[in-house]
């Protein structure tokens, strides 16, 4: 089920973050800016959140606890962010978490009014992992300005939990702890749409990855990081380096 | 047609992005991609930036940015 | 993961530089559309778009906040009504603090010569710290409880971007970024915070320039400073009924002129030491939101008013200590505090100020809200505070120590524009990982409240106002 560290390569987040983890589950909250994230981050943890700096960057970051059934979960407050290529500091930190720190689940907010553009990252952190809950917010809004959004059919769409809510309000934040709650333990497994490129992308990611695949031998999906080397993505080489170096250290640690 | 060209009020498709590197980036990140419906919805008290309708969000820019985006006209919008 | 297979996957970056550069406008862009296609495509699908019916009163009052006729002169009245509420609102609670600090101390010295402690340690703990804890809460704690949840209230309508699209002309002028003013919002709170909001800022050249010119904000710790003179010198001028009118328009015209100083010297150093153009700059404008009270208070009051005033007390308990010490231990036949003034009146006299209140603003290095109560209390031949209840009679205090209005304008001048507290220089040290830069940040703005308490000075001198 993947309760400790060690059993699921979370050494690393528990070395970068200073994070205890062992009965924990840690979830990882992405999102636009401006989509209420910090309303969800503040109506699931209450008071129980501190904040302070992402490792080596002079990025805030936000986290706090909550229970769900007797069980604990560390809610990681990302940047706020347009997507997570890497284009500045806050994707950086956004993409190495999600990506190197192998959260439990990682919950993106949309906003339900501009649902589009929103989807964009969505599409991004799926394609990073399956454990993907989506939480459509400001959903009230959205209705007022005769948006109506079919949460069903999204979720059949995206192969992913899909969860309407009202942050402000705290409606559909009980729903959304269950729907975070069922990826994080494994009731519930999603597979997340994958996307499909064009030709031109595909016939690129072809050819490269096998070899990425060898060389990573399975820590990291060798597909997404092709993508990340065609789209010319600087950071991956040292991003990779570090995370999956680090871990490396920490089990032979272990071992010791 | 430059985006910094273009009236309050107007709706435009982004036809290219004649900005490189980070910045070309930065610009398709906020949905300024070709194709894109960008409506010009109003321009701050001293003439710049200039805020735009960008799928669903309203997004300024300045001129620097706005003359780098090169666009075509859909239809006039009807004012009130 | 070994050395060997860095070297491996930098030849995989070779060879993906390689794939990219054979397809003309670059896979990249693909990428991008590709994804944007996608979650256009299931958009479609999933969204339904019933009667537009115009529920679009945000673009109304976007119409009137960011008007080009109104624009202007709604920020200037909103930040004068935040003023004008935190001024009038805070008068009364202080009053009622002070007094009940007051009385307390009585019951404390009380119990002092009842335990037959000393008259030393009476004099460093009650005189000294204890008497600056309790000017520092009484005069901090509630403008600072009115303040922030008001300026929190804006933030939260959705209402500084949009200061923010206002200005942003005026910070490009300056070859400053358009973030730098919600920077600077946060230094009407706290410029250490305000500092540490200069991370928003990617460009490192744009962040170093908000960085060192945010203390030309005055901050918490200087508001009080601020209002009290200005309710004293300004509000004094006319009769009573406007005389918190006169005094708000003051602050506020003194924060303007702050905000002014704070694009000229931008200015000055786009062009000179950090010389560059301004990079790119995009701002989502977010729909105005319903505001969450509760949310505002909580945030407002326990992770900003306790947080500050926590800093204070912290900062202004060994303060309390030092000023006592240095008010009460002779050298000759003068305390060392009169000494230390003594030294530097010439100095002050042709900026306007006096050698006791330079060496207020020097010793109030680690918080400006202590620089006051240093005054107050140098100007006490016992060498502590004297109880104060009433702004009338800090008035006849410094009135009987040779002040003028042109005394409190250059005072207040100094205190907006002087070096950054101890706290927010040292946040300084920390953001920008440099000394260099934290000594100008403290050396620039020091220069520049000298030279204009200098003109304001030699200029009253000249037209014979004082």
């Amino acid at each position: 089920m993947g309760l400790t560290c060690e059993s699921c390569g979370r050494g690393v987040l528990k070395k970068k973050f200073n994070l205890k983890c062992g009965e924990e589950y840690v979830i990882a909250l992405a999102g636009n800016p401006n989509v209420g994230k910090s309303t969800v981050f503040n109506e699931l943890t209450g008071l129980r959140q501190h904040t302070g700096n992402w490792p080596g960057k002079t990025v805030v970051n936000a986290r706090g606890n909550y229970d769900y059934k007797n069980m604990k979960f560390l809610l990681m407050d990302l940047p706020g962010t347009y997507s997570l290529l890497a284009n500045s500091v806050e994707e950086q930190v956004a993409r190495d978490f999600i990506c190197f720190g192998k959260p439990h689940a990682t919950v993106v907010v949309v906003d339900a009014t501009c649902l589009e553009r929103n989807l964009n990252l969505v599409l991004q952190v799926m394609e990073l992992t399956d454990n993907v809950v989506v939480c459509v917010n400001l959903i009230d809004e959205a209705e007022r300005k005769g948006i109506f959004i079919d949460i069903r059919e999204l979720e059949s769409e995206l192969g992913v939990p899909v969860v309407a809510t009202v942050a402000r309000d705290g409606k559909g934040l009980e729903e959304l702890k269950r729907r975070i709650f069922n990826v994080a333990v494994g009731i519930q497994t999603p597979s997340s749409r994958k996307m499909k490129y064009s030709e031109r992308v595909e016939e690129a990611i072809r050819e490269i990855e096998p070899k990425i695949d060898k060389l990573l031998k399975g820590k990291l999906d060798a597909r997404w990081v092709a993508l990340r080397l065609i789209d010319g993505d600087k950071t991956i080489v040292d991003a990779i380096h570090e995370h999956v170096y680090y871990e490396k250290a920490i089990e032979i640690d272990g071992r010791r | 047609m430059l985006l910094s060209d273009i009236k309050k009020g107007m709706k435009v498709k982004v036809v290219s992005l004649k900005s490189t590197g980070l910045s070309r980036r930065r610009m398709m990140d906020l949905g300024l991609i070709p194709d894109a419906e960008i409506e010009v919805i109003r321009k701050s008290p001293l003439g710049d930036p200039t805020a735009y309708g960008i799928k669903g969000a309203q997004i300024a820019l300045r001129i620097e940015e706005a003359s780098q985006i090169e666009v075509e006209k859909v239809e006039r919008k009807e004012r009130e | 993961m070994n050395n060997d297979n860095v070297k491996e996957l930098e030849d995989l970056v070779e060879l993906s530089e390689a794939v990219q550069s054979m397809h003309e406008d670059g896979l990249r862009d693909n990428i991008v559309k590709d994804i944007y296609e996608t979650a256009e495509y299931i958009t479609k699908k999933v969204v339904t778009k019933k009667s537009q019916r115009k529920a679009d009163i945000h673009k109304k009052v976007d119409d009137i906040l960011t008007s080009r006729i109104l624009g202007y002169p709604i920020m200037i009245l909103l930040l004068g009504i935040v003023f004008w509420l935190t001024i009038t609102g805070a008068n009364y609670p202080s009053q009622m603090l002070a007094s009940f600090f007051f009385w307390f101390e009585t019951k404390l010295t009380s119990l002092f010569m009842y335990m037959g402690s000393p008259e030393w340690l009476h004099g460093i703990l009650v005189l000294g710290i204890y008497r600056t804890l309790a000017w520092v809460i009484s005069v901090m704690l509630p403008p600072m409880a009115i303040f922030f949840p008001l300026f929190t209230l804006l933030e939260d309508l959705g209402y500084l971007p949009r200061v923010a699209f206002n200005l942003d002309k005026l910070f490009k002028a300056a070859g400053a970024h358009g973030k730098q003013s919600l920077t600077m919002s946060m230094g009407f709170g706290c410029n250490a915070a305000g500092v540490i909001a200069c991370r928003i800022i990617e460009s490192p050249r744009e962040r170093l320039i908000a960085t060192i010119t945010n203390n030309f904000v005055p901050c918490n710790g200087r508001f009080p400073t601020l209002i009290a003179l200005s309710t004293i010198f300004v509000g004094g001028l006319v009769t009573s009924r406007y005389s918190t009118l006169a005094a708000t328009s003051f602050v506020t015209l003194l924060v303007i002129f702050g905000i002014i100083i704070t694009l000229v010297v931008s200015w000055i150093l786009s062009k000179t030491i950090l010389k560059g153009v301004p990079s790119s700059f995009t701002l989502e404008l977010p729909p105005y939101r319903k505001p969450r009270i509760g949310r505002i208070l909580y945030t407002s009051l326990i992770d900003r008013t306790i947080f500050v005033l926590g800093r204070a007390i912290v900062v202004a308990a060994p303060a309390g200590l030092v000023i006592w010490i240095l008010a009460n231990v002779m050298i000759g036949d003068m305390s060392i505090l009169n000494h230390l003034a003594a030294l530097l009146d010439p100095l002050a006299r042709t900026i306007g100020l006096d050698g006791f209140i330079l060496m207020a603003f020097v010793i109030g290095l680690p918080a400006n809200e202590i620089v006051v109560p240093i005054m107050i209390m140098s100007y006490m031949s016992k060498g502590t505070m004297l109880e104060l209840e009433s702004l009338a009679q800090m008035k006849e205090l410094f009135i009987a120590n040779g002040w003028t209005f042109v005394t409190a304008l250059n005072v207040m001048l100094f205190s907006l524009l002087h070096f950054p507290c101890g706290t927010t220089l040292w946040t300084i040290r920390k953001e920008t990982g440099s000394f260099k830069w934290t000594l100008l940040s403290a050396l620039l703005p020091t220069a520049i409240a000298l030279a204009v308490c200098f003109i304001v000075a030699q200029g009253a001198r000249l037209l014979g106002l004082v």
